[in-house]
């Protein structure tokens, strides 16, 4: 077999993940129609596409377990498209269970894992035991007056599809249409919108006589109920021609028309012979442009590895070192008198600073990717879980068009699951218990994102029972977190917050689907490792809303650069709300910790000396740096602030990658490596009363 | 230099008939244009010629049956082969376009080498036609 590269193998993955989402999504639409009472076939054959592309893909790429998965799928859809099977719950749900496995058989395939998937070979029976009814054989299309030219053009479905408008008595009517072969997408996208309201549009065939070679005639065959004027007055435009196709005359309706049983010959259509052939037009015949136009790509998008624009950040990164030293030759030059020299030097720098910058933002952007990727992904994991436990849900997602970063949406997929879970399983009580208590039966979950400033928040809101703080403040005495005299010193925040230490749950029983193993423990590490935060707010019997709030990119960063003793530390920007001058005379002690009064409100405080156990002389007059995450502040004592400087942060080697409260290490301007700051760590750290030195200081050593 | 347009609306489709093609040794310089649905093998073909057009049956909106008969009536694509491509379960699909003057016809999956097997089949048999319409 002849090599299929790495390349085309690359794009296989990527487009079939695609082409899985998208099936997902048609089949939410599809479930949500149904449950509308609608039926739309054009769904169901998107869905049939879809599979059909990956039946064929998987067998172009040896990807077997995909093939087979497909092939199984593309005759149930086939059979449903077609009208031989009908829509039913279960058969959505196997087709839910299909989209999952998908996703296991597309990893098993990517990492040539032979491993077995029993979950694969169990639906692949199921699906092997639905049986199938003959379609129905009666032809009404025959009492219409059909172009044998479309009949012959017209896909097994197509015709489907007109027989079945046919047998529910709808008027068949021919839209002849011209279109600028420029903007012809747009302009059979809005006939297609339109058309909707009354019908459907069964097909498209270019009609080969266009008024200049820049147009296109295309015939469009249309069922609808409604009639012609109807219809002109809807649809009908200067470029639109609509026209009713006539009903035979008895005697002919007894004969089938051509190429619709599949066994009779098109006599009307003939092939064309070669004798008959009109000489080709030869290369040199071809006006130049024309030739030139040719090789352009249809698609103006490219697809791009995620390393790659990695590297490509690196590359920004380092010359925003270079960008550093060029301001400071140009001061030297300056101090050293040239002082030509050092304003022409002064002006090529800010010239690069501005290109620079406008590259990491171009850069950045292409990273960036909507969340509605992974929403899409939650709600079918909302119809899954509510259907096995047998609650009504609906859910409603907003800002699926906020865009972040790549790599976060990858890592956020994980932990909104296992909220969306939480609140399913947990959260919301049964329609009887609702009812009770006078609330609409079925629950509803609120998906929001949104962006602020330089973070993205997504908020999980549910209207279900709350969290049972009573519950959850004795769970936690009675597993050790909490001492029992500390109780009553607990605010509401602190006592909701404790949802997210390891081993606390409101059930002394995890249930099948929150106690998977991940807790919220986790769900917050997680996200704590993207560099966001979680916040809980709850009210008892109204509901439960989780607030997680992230940093739009991991990839590169602006950072304030301060200095303890004479170690070099960066912390995030984004987490810095202001840094002001540090009086000790400010400082009180209030249980043990050390705070100061900003503006009316009481800042807790953490000496970075201290806390990293740094020895040597003060090396400035001592600065606070406030530093905020979700609701929470605190104001890290430090000796001297450095500046400001985009940094790339790079992971930490194994040996310090557990440590707590660094983000990882970054190049200074100066060369030297200093590390990165997690501020959301270090006010988790901090704030919980943790002896965070020794805990840090001893993963540390 | 051989030109082939290949009409498919699957990305990956696209690249590996792409791949198989401009690696097969029997196909000196072929150059493959690419179109991505019906409507833009309508854009595309003015700006041939195109020595064989492979498209796909099953495709939204203009099918690839629609495409072939729009260049069966056209007189400038009249001539050119070509090849069909779907699944081995759409025998009635297949059975129509050869009905409309389809040159040949390969089932999915099929191999680099049963695809380049065919193109190099339809592009000589073309050569042939042409020398007796030329001669």
């Amino acid at each position: 077999m002849a090599e299929i590269g790495d390349k085309a193998r690359e794009e296989f993955f990527s487009e079939a993940q695609e082409i899985i989402e998208q099936l997902s999504r048609s089949l939410l639409s599809l479930d949500a129609a149904e449950k509308g009472g609608r039926s739309d076939p054009s769904l169901v054959n998107e869905a049939f596409r879809a599979v059909h592309t990956l039946k064929g893909l998987a067998g172009l790429f040896g990807a077997s377990r995909m093939g087979q998965l497909s092939h199984e799928l593309e005759d149930v859809l086939d059979d449903l498209r077609l009208g031989r099977i009908n829509l039913s719950a279960n058969v959505l749900d196997l087709l839910f269970e299909a989209v999952d496995l998908f996703g296991h058989v597309l990893t098993a395939e990517r990492e040539h894992s032979d491993e077995p998937i029993p979950q694969l070979d169990e639906l692949l029976m199921r699906i092997a035991s639905m049986g199938q009814s003959a379609p129905s054989v009666s032809h009404p299309i025959a009492e219409y007056d059909l172009d044998p030219g479309i009949m012959a053009v017209l896909t097994e479905y197509e015709e489907h599809r007109l027989r079945s408008n046919v047998e529910q008595g709808l008027g068949l009517f021919r839209l002849r249409v011209h279109f600028d072969l420029a903007t012809i997408d747009k302009a059979l996208e809005d006939i297609k919108q339109r058309g909707k309201a009354h019908g459907e549009i069964i097909t498209y065939l270019p009609t080969g006589e266009a008024t200049s070679p820049d147009t296109i005639e295309l015939d469009l065959l249309m069922a609808s109920s409604d009639d012609l004027a109807t219809l002109r007055a809807s649809l009908g435009a200067e470029n639109i021609v609509i026209e009713e196709v006539p009903r035979r005359r008895i005697s002919s309706a007894t004969i089938p028309p051509p190429g619709l049983t599949g066994q009779g010959p098109v006599t009307s259509v003939v092939p064309p012979k070669p004798e008959s052939v009109v000489p080709r037009a030869r290369h040199s015949e071809i006006a130049p442009q024309e030739a030139q136009g040719s090789l352009r790509s249809v698609t103006q998008t490219v697809r791009v590895d995620i390393r790659k624009l990695d590297h490509l950040m690196n590359i920004v990164g380092e010359l925003a070192i270079v960008r550093g030293a060029l301001s400071r030759t140009a001061e030297r030059l300056r101090g050293e008198g040239m002082r030509q020299l050092a304003s022409e030097l002064h002006r090529l720098h800010r010239t690069f600073d501005r290109r620079l910058s406008e590259m990491q933002a171009g850069i950045l952007e292409v990273r960036m990717v909507p969340l509605g990727q992974v929403f899409d992904r939650l709600a079918r994991v909302v119809r899954q879980i509510s259907r096995e436990v047998q609650k009504e849900i609906r859910l409603v997602i907003t800002g699926a068009e906020t865009e972040i970063d790549k790599l976060i949406v990858e890592e956020l997929s994980d932990p909104l699951m296992h909220m969306i879970r939480n609140a399913i399983d947990h959260g919301i009580e049964s329609s009887r218990q609702r009812e009770s208590v006078g609330k609409p039966p079925a629950g509803t979950i609120a998906l929001n994102a949104y962006q602020k400033g330089n973070h993205v928040m997504i908020e999980i809101e549910d209207d279900g029972a709350g969290i049972d703080e009573a519950a959850l403040l004795e769970k936690a005495v009675r597993i050790g977190k909490v001492d029992r005299e500390d109780v009553g010193d607990l605010t509401r925040e602190e006592i909701l917050a404790l949802i997210f230490l390891p081993g606390v749950s409101t059930r002394d029983e995890a249930s099948d689907f929150s106690g998977r193993g991940v807790g919220m423990d986790v769900v917050k590490t997680n996200i704590a490792k993207l560099g966001g935060v979680i916040d809980v707010h709850s009210e008892r019997g109204i509901g439960t809303k989780m607030t997680i709030t992230l940093p739009i990119t991991l990839a590169i960063v602006s950072a304030l650069v301060i200095r303890v003793a004479s170690q070099v530390f960066a912390i995030p920007l984004s987490s810095v709300s202001e840094a002001i001058a540090f009086d000790e005379r400010g400082i009180r002690v209030v249980d043990g910790r050390e705070v100061m009064t900003l503006r009316g409100t009481t800042l807790p405080l953490c000496r970075l000396r201290q806390l990293f156990q740094l020895t040597g002389t003060r090396d400035g007059r001592g600065f606070v740096v406030v530093t905020e995450v979700g609701n929470r502040r605190l104001g890290l004592v430090v000796d001297h602030l450095v500046g400001q400087q985009d940094i790339v942060i790079k992971a930490l080697g194994e040996t310090l990658a557990s440590v707590r409260g660094f983000a990882g290490a970054t190049e200074m301007e100066d060369q030297k490596v200093g590390l990165v700051l997690d501020a959301a760590a270090l006010i988790e750290e901090v704030l919980a009363g943790i002896d965070a030195p020794r805990e840090l200081m001893r993963s540390n050593g | 230099m051989m030109r082939v347009l290949v009409v498919e609306d699957s990305l990956s489709m696209r690249s590996f008939v792409r791949s198989a093609l401009e690696s097969e040794p029997q196909l000196e310089e072929v150059e493959v244009v690419e179109a991505g649905s019906g409507f833009d093998a309508l854009r595309l073909l003015p700006r041939g010629p195109y020595d064989l057009v492979i498209t796909d049956i099953n495709m939204p909106d203009i099918n690839g049956l629609e495409l072939l008969q729009f260049m069966r009536k056209n007189e400038r694509h009249r001539a050119t082969p070509v090849l069909l491509i779907s699944t081995q379960k759409s025998e009635k699909d297949m059975e129509r376009g050869f009905k409309l003057g389809a040159t040949g016809y390969l089932a999915k999956p099929f191999s680099p080498e049963a695809l380049c097997q065919e193109v190099v089949k339809q592009l000589e048999a073309a050569k042939v036609d042409q020398g007796k319409d030329g001669g």
